[in-house]
């Protein structure tokens, strides 16, 4: 089988996001960029796929600058065969994402496409569905388990109160749960064989798709925690606290 | 103005909390419909009729939305929107899987997760998981947003008498894109963490499984939810669907505990909009503190005895 992983390059999600000063946009001068962590847990999951012969090709795609090749370098060293990126200057929404990314499900011609269910830096959620409705194809959304056979895909997907187990018929588009795996890191020969491996870039201009952003930001602010932090040294102060303060007990 | 909101339910007919949520939000953008879909539906009509703030509550009753899978329902939704210029899903793990579908179908961007409604076309929504705060306005003319159940007050149950309205077309039930194998609901007598009045949740500090039960005999004083951080999900010391944070529930009870937890980003933003955290740490320094309200400095296996013996003796 065949798998696209589309990856996205994000501010580390270890590291506090900054506004910029004029409040703008979130600071990524010098700040350490990473390929999202939920699209880490899908580069991981197809590398698993591959080791076992159930994959036989993953692609990774990503969308943005140049330095992207980063990211789709760093899934390469995981396992993945090829990249594409495509580059822009321009923030792409996630339904312009899913447009492009469609382009290359239909160049490509994969059996699954397997992506993060969401970005953890916009949080919104929505690639993955929007793709799979532009396809027509199957979605199976948040998934914590993947068991593969002909022309089927039987999925574990996290929901609210508990799991769900659903079964898609292939193709489809899968978006994963942190919970799905435990990404590995890169060894240096990894890395380095990495290096070599098929990078292909293409600007997004050429490729003849009509985007428009639909959603502006108006502003953005650091979210401020305005709790007192009062310690206090024995469990009778703390009910003392609650009881007669707060009121909560 | 006419907004359409897609019913969350629960077998046994209960209208989840955050259905109620996403009604309030959206009667601050128009007259409210709310779209009831599913197999077996029992008194859920009566129930969704009965709501505060609805006018009208339209039923597909079909087969192929028996499971609100994302495909045949995100048609459904498509084939009512020309009706409405707002569609609204609660932002739980249903609303999370349809409405960007519905959103595909329609070539339409979607707002997910909003806190706050500042005009008809502008909502506030968190990003990096919830450290920031982004006022977004959108400029389609149709708007597809999830609403986040913790920043709106549920609709109240009662009040309503709105119309019911059969729908006979059931776009999207022919579909067999997916089929439905089996749900493993974790059972559990205690409140559910999203609507618990009191939620106690315990992290890596616990050490290991069995310590948990320290924790339980806290809840059992307070009628509090359990729940963990993803540190001590990852160590396999508790459930899957105990985890609170980015990646897991989003909590807003009027009492959290943290006990063993240091404060990840992660954790705080699934616990930011409580009313009152006390956090519980051996670690002076742990980011925990300042997210908190009041924070004791100890042993959480000396501490967390004592609370329940204290919590008892309050009664």
């Amino acid at each position: 089988m065949k798998v696209i992983v589309p990856v996205k390059r994000v501010v580390d999600s270890n590291i506090k996001p900054l506004v910029k000063s004029d409040g703008s946009g979130i600071e990524i001068n010098g700040v350490k960029m990473s390929m999202n962590p939920f699209d880490e847990t899908a580069v991981e999951e197809a590398v698993q796929l591959k080791e076992k012969n159930i994959v036989t090709e993953i692609i990774v795609i990503s969308i943005g600058e140049i330095k992207c090749q980063d990211i789709l370098r760093t899934a390469m060293a995981m396992g993945a065969d090829r990249g594409i990126l495509v580059t822009t200057d321009q923030a792409v929404e996630s339904l312009s994402v899913a447009k492009i990314l469609k382009h290359f499900v239909e160049k490509e011609k994969p059996d699954f496409v397997l992506m993060g269910k969401q970005a953890s830096d916009d949080d919104m959620n929505a690639t993955g569905q929007i793709l799979a409705a532009k396809l027509g194809w199957a979605q199976g959304t948040f998934i914590s388990k993947l068991e593969l056979s002909e022309g089927k895909a039987k999925v574990t997907r996290e929901i609210d109160d508990g799991q769900e187990i659903l079964e898609l018929t292939l193709p489809a588009v899968l978006t994963t749960d942190l919970r799905l795996n435990e990404p590995r890191y890169a060894s240096l020969p990894n890395i380095m064989k990495a290096r070599k491996k098929p990078l292909e870039t293409v600007a997004l201009t050429d490729l003849g798709i009509d985007l428009k952003n639909s959603l502006e930001i108006v502003s953005i602010k650091e979210f401020s925690s305005s709790r007192e932090s009062i310690i206090v040294d024995s469990v009778d102060a703390l009910l003392d606290k609650l009881k007669n303060e707060a009121k909560v007990i | 103005m006419t907004v359409l909101v897609l019913l969350s339910y629960e077998k046994g007919n209960y209208i989840r909390p955050i259905t109620r949520s996403a009604i309030t939000a959206a009667t601050k953008l128009g007259d409210v419909h709310v779209l009831l879909a599913g197999k077996d539906l029992g008194d859920l009509a009566q129930k969704a009729s009965a709501l505060s703030g609805v006018k009208k509550v339209l039923i597909a009753d079909h087969e192929a939305y028996a499971h609100m899978l994302a495909e045949p329902t995100a048609d459904l939704i498509e084939s009512l929107a020309d009706s409405y210029d707002t569609i609204i899903v609660p932002a739980n793990a249903e609303g999370k899987d349809i409405l960007p579908r519905v959103a595909g179908l329609l070539d339409i961007q979607p707002v997910s997760d909003i806190v706050e409604i500042i005009d008809t076309n502008t909502f506030v929504r968190p990003i990096y998981a919830g450290s920031i705060l982004a006022t977004v306005k959108t400029h389609d003319n149709k708007k597809l947003l999830s609403v986040r159940g913790t920043a709106f007050a549920p609709t109240a149950e009662e009040g309503g008498s709105a119309e019911i309205e059969k729908l006979t077309h059931f776009s999207g039930s022919e579909k067999t894109l997916s089929k439905f194998c089996e749900l493993k609901i974790s059972q559990s007598d205690r409140p559910e963490l999203e609507s618990a009045r009191v939620v106690i949740s315990g992290g890596r500090g616990m050490q290991s499984s069995d310590n948990f039960v320290l924790i339980e005999k806290v809840a059992d004083q307070l009628n509090a939810a359990i729940g963990a951080s993803r540190a001590a999900v990852d160590a396999g010391f508790i459930n899957n669907d105990c985890q609170v944070g980015q990646t897991g529930k989003i909590v807003a009870p009027e009492l959290y505990i943290a006990v063993g937890i240091s404060g990840a980003i992660q954790h705080l933003a699934g616990i930011k909009e409580s009313k009152v955290i006390v956090a519980i740490n051996k670690d002076p320094d742990a980011p925990i503190f300042k997210a908190s309200n009041y924070g004791i400095v100890g042993d959480l296996f000396e501490i967390l005895p004592q609370l329940e013996e204290k919590l008892g003796a309050l009664k």
